[in-house]
């Protein structure tokens, strides 16, 4: 019976209804979200039951085919039933168990009816008062069988007995009856409790029921449990449309997502990748989690931690893959966070390290600059000590090969001389120090003066040319003095690498960034070899294109450096473009700003002697300029072609490369003898007269330049010798080296003899310093003017005049700089207007004195304290010629003198 | 009397090497020297006269400037000073001093005020320590003369 109940339930199963695993009231709305609370992909063993209950949910015929064609539907029935079994089991268990307790007990009230059946030997009369079963019939015929088998005991028992008392008789059937109704009472309540039982039995293990409460469990715990998860679930079949899905936040509606692949869903980054990690898990058969982050314009960006594993039919045949998606961005936010920290950290902690690491050796490399600085500073006084003395030796009377050999030693102190001052510009560059000036200028002279220094020095057939844009400002501000070193320098480079053809300066004004002006120096000209892979280095230091280079054409290496740092510096940049055989072009842009006119600065006087001595006045506004080599066959014997026009008469004389910063510099045997023969040459000699009588060039222009161009002299001397066996032949060479010398020597006397005992003022707040210098002139046969201020230095010029003059720069009053320019103020305007606007008291003077003097440019020389504050930069600035460095020793005053006085 | 001369011109000679050696004097100095002749005897004497009157005056006006119960400290003032001690020393060959007044100066330009107190003291000490050893250096010339000889020229170098 048992049996049959079991299986009558199963088939029952199939009809009965089930309702919904959901509340009811929430299964109304399913439809418009799409399976919020109706898990349609939840794979359950009864899942067809309640979509056949809802049935708006789709796909009702592939679920239930799915579920019995998947194994794992299909393992999951198989457990249901083993689990249903197993319970009826034990129920059958237990009711058997009850029945055998029931038959026990059965048996010992027949036990006892029989025995007191025997007792009474009733038996053969009231059988019908046994209480019987159906079942237990056989049982009473047991019964009566062993009744007679005990029958000789109980007769022996019944020989003891009084029973034939009646009252005793009577008392004990009572009893006995007694007994026997409770106990057929017992029985039948019994029964009663047993068919009871059963019916319990039958009602409660209806497996229908049970399966549908366990369902039910399993439902409101998975609800329970996903309500509030953000878990994505969902069911796709091979081709990767969804067939089932559950999503806890759903933005779509079933009908949307149904049948359809995540690629026709949805749009945006992550999509196609979960796609193929889907085809992937589907390929490979395997399960796998991997995390994805979509960005779609449904749900923004959001991470999703996602599992796959294939699903298999019963036949093992791969039909689709169950996907299931947690969102975790904020707990990837966090990790990619932490992460991101970490390495910060860790990227911090190596700045830091190599921060420090940079800091120790930047100190180190100020340090050591810093030192080299004031190495090349110290080096700079003894060996110009050495330079002066050689070139004093040169004025001596020296036969051939001392005259060459000096030169030799000449040049090479020179050549260090430029080397030590490079590494001081250099190093100022560098560790910041320079300072830039901004006066304002006129870029036409700047280009014409260079290009004027650069034609006097040059012993080459080379055109020089200047070609300026017409919308090229006149006047422009910014730091000519660096500008001016810039354009010598690539100048002389371009001369020096060239060996015919032109060589020129190209200026204008490029409109981006606004008022950016462009120095193109153009030379275009058949250059030296300079090779593609050359042109990396050429900017560094010390760094020549090859050491053939080097040896070819001399230099320091570190010219172009400088100009590289000192265009950097003033805010533009320099590039080269080269080809072979074709020449180079360096050009350098600078942003320049155009001065007001009522900004009359007092560094302009430098530059207003250009202007006077070019005496047209629609000068300033000429954009070309050409400078040729007169006669080829003099003037590539190495002398300084047009530019001796503007070498003052006084230079003339003697070498023109003079003194630089107060240290005697190149006096070249070419440069010397070329002017001999200029000044043998009748023609040229009236012109150059002409030109130094009417245009006296003011020296301070013209020293500048010449510091400027230091690399002319080396130049002209590490290409002598080339030039001398290409061009002009040795022959020539030595003979002019022998007119030279004589001429030199009749020089050095006449200096002697004939030169007036010369006025010089020394001006000097500092008592002791006073003492020492003027004992240290009084050695050297001069006697000095003393003024202790800028104020009383002006009051003395103003009323004497003076050969030279000396100039402390740190002074109470009136400082040595400003003093200098209200100086030159004067020698220019002819008034002293711009000092008594700086305050000073100018007694006015005789006006023709004042005339006189204005035309002649008064030597100052600076005494500089050699602190970063008095700079010869600022020197020359502010309009000084030169600079003795402090403590003035007589050897410094004494060069300062020769080059200054004749 | 020749053995005196010899060991005083020797001691001498020491002497003078030692103020080199020991930093308190440089080539200026031997320049000094150098501008003493016949024509001005007692030249080197004379600029160093002067140069410590300057020290005592300068010393007192920065001291007098760095007092701070006066009022506020005029760095300008010492600033002014020091320079001005900067270049009398560097004419003479004071090698410490102007050291030291090198050194006083960035105080003086950073305003530190303690940098420039300590730096006053040593400039103090400094000078009078090498006033002591130019007048030992002086007794000892003069006793070479007054011994009859001549007082050597000592070659640094």
């Amino acid at each position: 019976m048992v049996c049959e109940m079991e299986t009558d339930q199963i088939e029952e199963m199939d009809v009965e209804v089930l309702p919904s695993m959901w509340p009811e009231n929430v299964g109304t709305e399913a439809d418009k979200q799409f399976n919020v609370e109706k898990p349609a992909g939840d794979l359950d063993t009864l899942k067809e039951v309640t979509i056949e209950e809802t049935p708006t949910i789709a796909d009702l015929t592939r679920l239930p085919e799915l579920m019995n064609s998947t194994q794992q539907g299909s393992s999951q029935l198989t457990n249901l039933v083993k689990q249903w079994e197993y319970m009826q089991d034990n129920a059958v268990r237990l009711l058997r168990e009850e029945l055998k307790n029931l038959n026990r007990q059965r048996e010992e009230a027949e036990a006892k009816e029989l025995k007191i059946i025997e007792e009474y030997k009733f038996e053969t009369n009231e059988p019908e008062n046994v209480p019987v079963l159906d079942e237990t019939s056989d049982l009473f015929r047991r019964f009566r069988q062993k009744k007679r088998d005990a029958l000789v005991d109980s007769k022996k028992i019944e020989i003891y007995e009084e029973f034939d008392t009646v009252a005793y008789w009577k008392q004990k059937a009572l009893n006995l009856e007694k007994m026997l109704e409770a106990s057929t009472e017992r029985e039948r309540r019994l029964i009663e409790k047993l068919s009871e039982s059963l019916k319990t039995m039958e009602s409660q293990s209806a497996p229908v029921q049970e399966l549908t409460q366990n369902l039910k469990r399993a439902e409101g715990f998975l609800h329970f449990i996903l309500q509030n998860a953000p878990i994505v679930m969902g069911h796709q079949d091979k081709d990767l449309r969804y067939l089932f899905i559950y999503n806890k936040y759903p933005s779509l509606r079933e009908q949307d997502i149904l049948g359809k692949t995540d690629v026709e869903i949805f749009h945006g980054g992550g999509v196609k990748e979960s796609q193929d990690f889907k085809r992937e898990v589907l390929e490979k058969g395997k399960a796998s989690k991997r995390e994805i982050t979509f960005t779609t314009d449904l749900f923004g960006s959001k991470t999703f931690l996602i599992y796959v594993e294939p699903v298999y039919n019963k036949a093992g045949e791969k039909i689709g893959i169950n996907y299931m998606g947690m969102e975790v961005t904020e707990q990837v936010d966090k990790r990619e966070k932490m992460a991101k920290l970490r390495e910060d950290n860790a990227v911090r902690k190596a700045m830091e390290s190599e921060l420090n690491k940079t800091i120790h050796i930047t100190e180190e490399t100020m340090r050591a600059k810093q030192m080299l600085a004031t190495m090349s500073h110290e080096i700079r006084s003894p060996l110009s000590g050495v330079v002066g003395m050689a070139e004093i030796l040169s004025n001596t009377k020296l036969d051939k090969e001392q005259r060459q050999l000096l030169n030799v030693m000449i040049s090479s102190g020179d050549l260090v001389l430029q080397l030590i001052n490079d590494i001081l510009d250099l190093s100022k560059v560098e560790s910041g120090v320079m300072r830039l000036e901004a006066t304002k200028f006129r870029p036409r002279e700047v280009v014409k003066h260079v290009l004027q220094t650069a034609a006097a020095s040059l012993k080459k057939s080379l055109t020089l040319e200047g070609n300026i844009a017409d919308d090229v400002p006149i006047e422009v501000v910014g730091d000519v003095l660096r500008i001016r070193q810039i354009l010598t320098n690539l100048i002389s480079n371009a001369i020096k690498f060239t060996h015919e053809g032109n060589v020129g300066i190209k200026l204008q004004v490029i409109s981006e960034p606004p008022f950016a002006r462009e120095n193109a120096l153009n030379a275009d000209t058949e250059e030296h070899e300079q090779n593609e892979n050359a042109i990396p280095c050429l900017f560094k230091k010390y760094m020549q294109a090859s050491a053939d280079h080097a040896r070819k054409y001399g230099g320091t290496g570190l010219g172009l450096a400088i100009c590289k740092q000192l265009v950097e510096l003033m805010g533009g940049q320099l590039t080269v473009t080269s080809r072979v055989n074709e020449g180079s072009t360096f050009t350098f842009i600078l942003p320049y700003k155009v001065g007001t006119s009522d900004d009359y600065s007092d560094d302009q006087d430098e530059f207003s002697d250009m202007a006077d001595h070019q005496s047209e006045p629609d000068d300033t506004a000429e954009g070309y300029f050409q400078f040729k080599p007169l006669l080829g066959s003099i003037y590539t014997n190495g002398g300084p072609g047009i530019g001796n026009d503007f070498l003052p008469h006084k230079v003339m004389l003697t070498s023109p490369i003079k003194l630089i910063n107060g240290f005697v510099a190149d006096p070249s045997n070419n440069t010397g003898q070329s002017e001999m023969l200029q000044l043998e040459n009748g023609g040229y000699v009236d012109e150059s007269k002409l030109e130094t009588s009417s245009g006296h060039c003011p020296e301070s222009a013209h020293q500048y330049e010449n510091g400027n161009g230091r690399c002319f002299s080396k130049e002209s001397e590490s290409c002598s010798s080339s030039q001398a066996s290409s061009e002009g032949g040795t022959l020539e060479m030595e003979s002019e080296l022998t007119v030279s010398s004589h001429t030199e020597e009749e020089k050095a006397e006449t200096d002697l003899k004939e030169t007036p005992k010369p006025k010089i003022l020394l001006v000097e707040d500092n008592k002791i310093n006073i003492m020492v210098a003027k004992s240290m002139m009084k050695q050297l046969g001069h006697s000095m003017d003393i003024a202790n201020n800028g104020v009383e230095a002006i009051t003395a010029i103003n009323h004497s005049s003076y050969d030279l003059v000396l100039m402390d720069v740190c002074m109470p009053v009136l400082d040595g700089l400003k003093a200098t320019r209200l100086i030159r103020s004067y020698e220019e305007t002819g008034n002293w207007n711009a000092a008594i606007e700086a305050g000073v008291d100018i007694k006015t003077l005789e006006n023709e004195q004042v005339s006189v003097r204005s035309t002649n440019r008064l030597p100052i020389i600076a005494m500089t304290a050699n602190t970063l504050a008095e700079s010869s930069e600022e020197c020359y600035a502010n309009g000084m010629d030169s600079f003795i460095s402090k403590p003035v020793t007589l050897q410094k005053l004494r060069e300062c003198l020769q080059q200054y006085l004749h | 009397m020749d053995a005196l001369i010899a060991q005083l011109q020797r001691q001498f000679r020491d002497y003078t090497i030692s103020l080199y050696q020991q930093g308190f004097l440089d080539d200026q100095f031997t320049e000094l020297k150098k501008l003493q002749d016949d024509g001005s005897p007692d030249f080197v004497a004379e600029v160093l006269t002067l140069f410590f009157e300057d020290c005592v005056k300068l010393i007192s006006n920065m001291a007098r400037a760095l007092d701070k119960t006066t009022g506020t400290v005029d760095f300008s003032q010492v600033g002014a000073s020091v320079h001005q001690l900067k270049g009398s020393s560097s004419s003479v060959g004071a090698k410490r001093v102007k050291a030291l007044c090198v050194s006083f100066k960035e105080y003086c330009e950073a305003k530190n005020y303690e940098g420039c107190v300590r730096c006053l003291q040593q400039v103090d000490i400094e000078y009078k320590a090498l006033k002591t050893k130019l007048q030992d250096m002086f007794n000892l010339e003069k006793q070479i003369i007054q011994a009859g000889g001549r007082v050597p020229q000592v070659d640094i170098n």
